[in-house]
């Protein structure tokens, strides 16, 4: 077949992604986006120009090979498409759908040039990551066993992947996860709607595959801490990637009404916990008539869409700075705005109130205006003296941010942190104890998915290196064989 | 999967289990407890880990039948199995040698200090215990107490058994007899009685320390879900608790934000009851 000119591919607008209806979609947790078709997905490929510069490649955190991704859905090559995804991306699929592809590799697409529209990278790679899924077996070659050990804490994207490249390497990994499920803020955070469970599930199982063993209901930090991993247990080197998930709270009055939550408990009780199938799972969570969510980051998207799919008869969105400051992904700005999200702008929370019973009946805010800019960037919210206003609501959830939890590290008396928090790393994740090593939130505080996973990549290289060229022999630590006896 | 190796009744609504849970029982100490889920629909749940064997690799749970939960786990016996177990979580009790201690437990509350006397005593302090219930049914431990204290009293609201009242009110006998001052009080039960004996003590100045149970979702301290107000700031019970200083606890609100899920409660627990009914009657037709 013969190839495209430029000029016929500059005529190829951008495939729409084909959407579930807002007003039907917005009362269930069933995926949003449907997906391109082969079809679709080989007329978007078609699009890319093959062009010198290849920015997109240095646009993506983990390096993928994307023009030549795109040149084998073009050539309707779906297993060469697979197998270049798979060998850099462990959790294609994953990033497929929640990557800010806008900010990364689209954001520097040449098509997406003056008036032009990036290639929808993004899509492609969920298109692909989806057809692997139900139809290729990767297969994965491994070196051989290198005969170390490495334990990794956390089954979130950072640990995910820095497993997968350890096992490609030939070494013996051990993930260590606190929850009962594998996948951490995929599975805790991230709604159905957004990234289906299953997904995770088909994801995590490849790497089950390679041999790499995740075991749930352990927290480093209680149920073993990092010196007890390699003194007793025999690890060679750790990589820590338990995240930065404690919740922030604003500290005004009435916090601690009944039906005020962190967003991470709403979205645990729902995502984790599948309260959204309340009785048929136990867990419960609230529905209220009038939702108040404050933020507006991906998590106050969650939080405000996910009440609207409960139920809610208003799901509200405070912000104190405007839509064009938000830090949430603007698919899913899009998406809110078409499923009927009220957004309020330039409000700042003071207070909650209760009722007699104790429950959340109200919320007592400021308006804001924006000033000179503020060390992220952006400008600095102000609030209007006297412009204190109450909204009705019975439901509110902070959605303002999390900070590193200090479980792990307080018991790691070694491990250097910073005034908040966080593991000091170096820029392959080397921590202030050898063989220890950091990626994902925990280093850089609440960030994306796919930031965490290129940690992980680097990380595992780093660590593959200082196992071979510095440690050289295994640990013959006498291991207590509590992990391998669980 | 965890499993029961053995299970005992210990009161009409009251279980007590041995499980294998070896990573869970190699670090746990006094005070500490663990999350379980039962099965795949399960919700969490934390119970205070009563006792536990290092090297055999067990913990023990006390179990009281309350909500739909706690009322399917105890209609499991030995050989029966859990699906997640994890722990051990919380900070340690604090020991430290008051020289007289007493510990107050309120129904299942007892469970949750059992296993700090034998530590307390070990360190050279007088340990006072006292099991309270309602009636006579429903006073647990005395027997077990009565191995790791110097003295036991157990007390029935209806004198049904042992001493007439409540738990306060033996406190407060106690803290008039001045042959032998308290250095400090170990409570736990149901909030109304934690709070009674705070005001009990706090004019007396005597240290009290309470084991706090509100609501948990994940118990790692990154849902906040568990937060309860202790000298007028927040604090997760899960990893700053679950015991704080009985004075400086706002009860009020722990016992409101217990009430949260009343409703839902309520719903789960008539869902499963139907369910059993239809069952039966199911089972009766055949």
């Amino acid at each position: 077949m013969a190839k495209l000119t430029p000029k016929e591919r500059m005529k190829i607008p951008r495939q729409g992604m084909p959407e579930r209806d807002a007003d039907e979609r917005n009362k269930d947790f069933k995926e949003v986006n449907l997906g391109f078709q082969k079809e679709l997905s080989k007329l978007e490929a078609d699009r890319c120009l093959q062009c010198k510069e290849r920015q997109c490649v240095a646009g993506c955190p983990v390096g993928i090979d994307i023009p030549l991704f795109l040149e084998h859905i073009a050539a309707d090559d779906m297993e060469a498409a697979a197998r270049l995804l798979l060998d850099a991306n462990t959790l294609p699929g994953i990033t497929g759908r929640v990557c800010p592809q806008e900010e990364q590799c689209e954001m520097v697409c040449v098509r997406g040039k003056g008036k032009g529209v990036p290639v929808a990278i993004g899509h492609l790679e969920r298109y692909v990551a989806d057809w692997a899924r139900e139809n290729f077996d990767l297969k994965q070659i491994l070196d051989k066993p290198s005969g170390f050990k490495v334990a990794i804490v956390g089954s979130g994207p950072a640990g995910l992947t820095a497993a997968g490249e350890l096992a490609k390497k030939g070494h013996d990994v051990t993930i260590f996860e606190a929850l009962h499920e594998p996948g951490g803020v995929l599975v805790y955070g991230i709604p159905e709607f957004r990234l289906p469970n299953k997904v995770i599930e088909s994801e995590v199982n490849r790497l089950r595959e390679m041999g790499i063993k995740i075991i749930t209901n352990v927290v480093i930090g209680r149920t073993f801490t990092v010196s007890e991993l390699m003194e007793q247990e025999g690890f060679d080197a750790v990589f820590i990637a338990n995240g930065a998930g404690l919740p922030i709270f604003l500290n005004i009055p009435g916090e601690n009404l009944k039906g005020v939550f962190s967003a991470n408990e709403y979205l645990t009780r729902v995502n984790l916990m599948r309260a959204y199938d309340f009785p048929n799972y136990d867990t419960p969570v609230f529905v209220g008539e009038r939702v108040v969510v404050l933020g507006g980051g991906n998590v106050a998207m969650d939080s405000v869409r996910t009440a609207k799919r409960l139920g809610a008869k208003e799901a509200i969105l405070y912000y104190r700075r405007t839509r064009k400051e938000m830090p949430a992904r603007d698919e899913e700005i899009h998406h809110a705005e078409q499923e009927d999200i009220i957004f309020k702008f330039l409000v700042s929370p003071v207070g909650i109130i209760g009722d007699e019973e104790g429950w959340v009946c109200g919320i007592e805010c400021l308006q804001m205006e924006l000033g000179e800019p503020d060390d992220s960037g952006r400008r600095r919210p102000i609030p209007i003296k006297g412009s204190e206003f109450v909204t009705k609501c019975d439901l509110v959830i902070e959605a303002i941010g999390t900070r590193a939890n200090p479980l792990l590290t307080a018991t790691t008396p070694d491990l250097k942190v910073n005034q908040w928090g966080y593991i000091e790393a170096d820029e392959t994740g080397a921590t202030s104890i050898k063989g220890v090593y950091a990626g994902g939130d925990i280093i850089r505080g609440s960030a994306t998915v796919i930031l965490a996973m290129g940690d992980g990549k680097q990380s595992a290289a780093a660590i593959d290196r200082y196992l071979r060229d510095e440690k050289k022999t295994p640990s013959s630590a006498a291991t207590t064989g509590a992990v391998a006896s669980s | 999967m965890f499993r029961i190796l053995d299970a005992r009744q210990l009161a009409s609504d009251v279980k007590w289990f041995k499980i294998e849970a070896p990573l869970v029982a190699r670090h746990r100490q006094p005070g500490q407890f663990a999350i379980i889920r039962l099965d795949e629909t399960g919700e969490r749940i934390p119970l205070t880990i009563a006792d536990c064997d290092h090297e055999a690799g067990t913990i023990e749970l006390i179990v009281k039948a309350i909500g739909k939960t706690t009322i399917a786990m105890c209609e499991k016996g030995k050989g029966d199995a859990i699906t997640d177990v994890m722990g051990p979580l919380g900070m340690p009790t604090e020991m430290e040698n008051f020289g007289h201690v007493v510990l107050v437990g309120g129904g299942v509350g007892t469970a949750v200090i059992y296993p700090l006397a034998a530590g307390l005593r070990k360190i050279g302090n007088h340990v006072t215990s006292i099991t309270g219930g309602r009636t006579k049914e429903l006073v647990v431990l005395e027997e077990e107490l009565a191995k790791v204290s110097d003295r036991v009293f157990a007390t029935t609201d209806d004198g049904s058994y042992g001493y007439k009242g409540t738990v306060a009110d033996k406190l407060k006998e106690l803290m008039a007899a001045k042959d032998r001052p308290i250095g400090a009080v170990y409570a736990a039960g149901p909030v109304p009685m934690m709070k009674a004996l705070a005001d009990l003590t706090r004019p007396a100045g005597i240290k009290t320390i309470v084991s706090l149970n509100p609501i948990m979702v994940d118990g790692t301290g990154m849902c906040g879900g568990c937060r309860v107000t202790i000298g007028g700031k927040s604090k997760f019970a899960c990893c700053d608790g679950p015991e704080f200083d009985g004075h400086q606890v706002d009860f009020k609100e722990l016992a409101d934000r217990l009430t949260a899920y009343r409703q839902q409660e309520k719903a789960s627990l008539d869902l499963q009851t139907q369910r059993r009914c239809r069952a039966e009657a199911k089972l009766q037709a055949t």
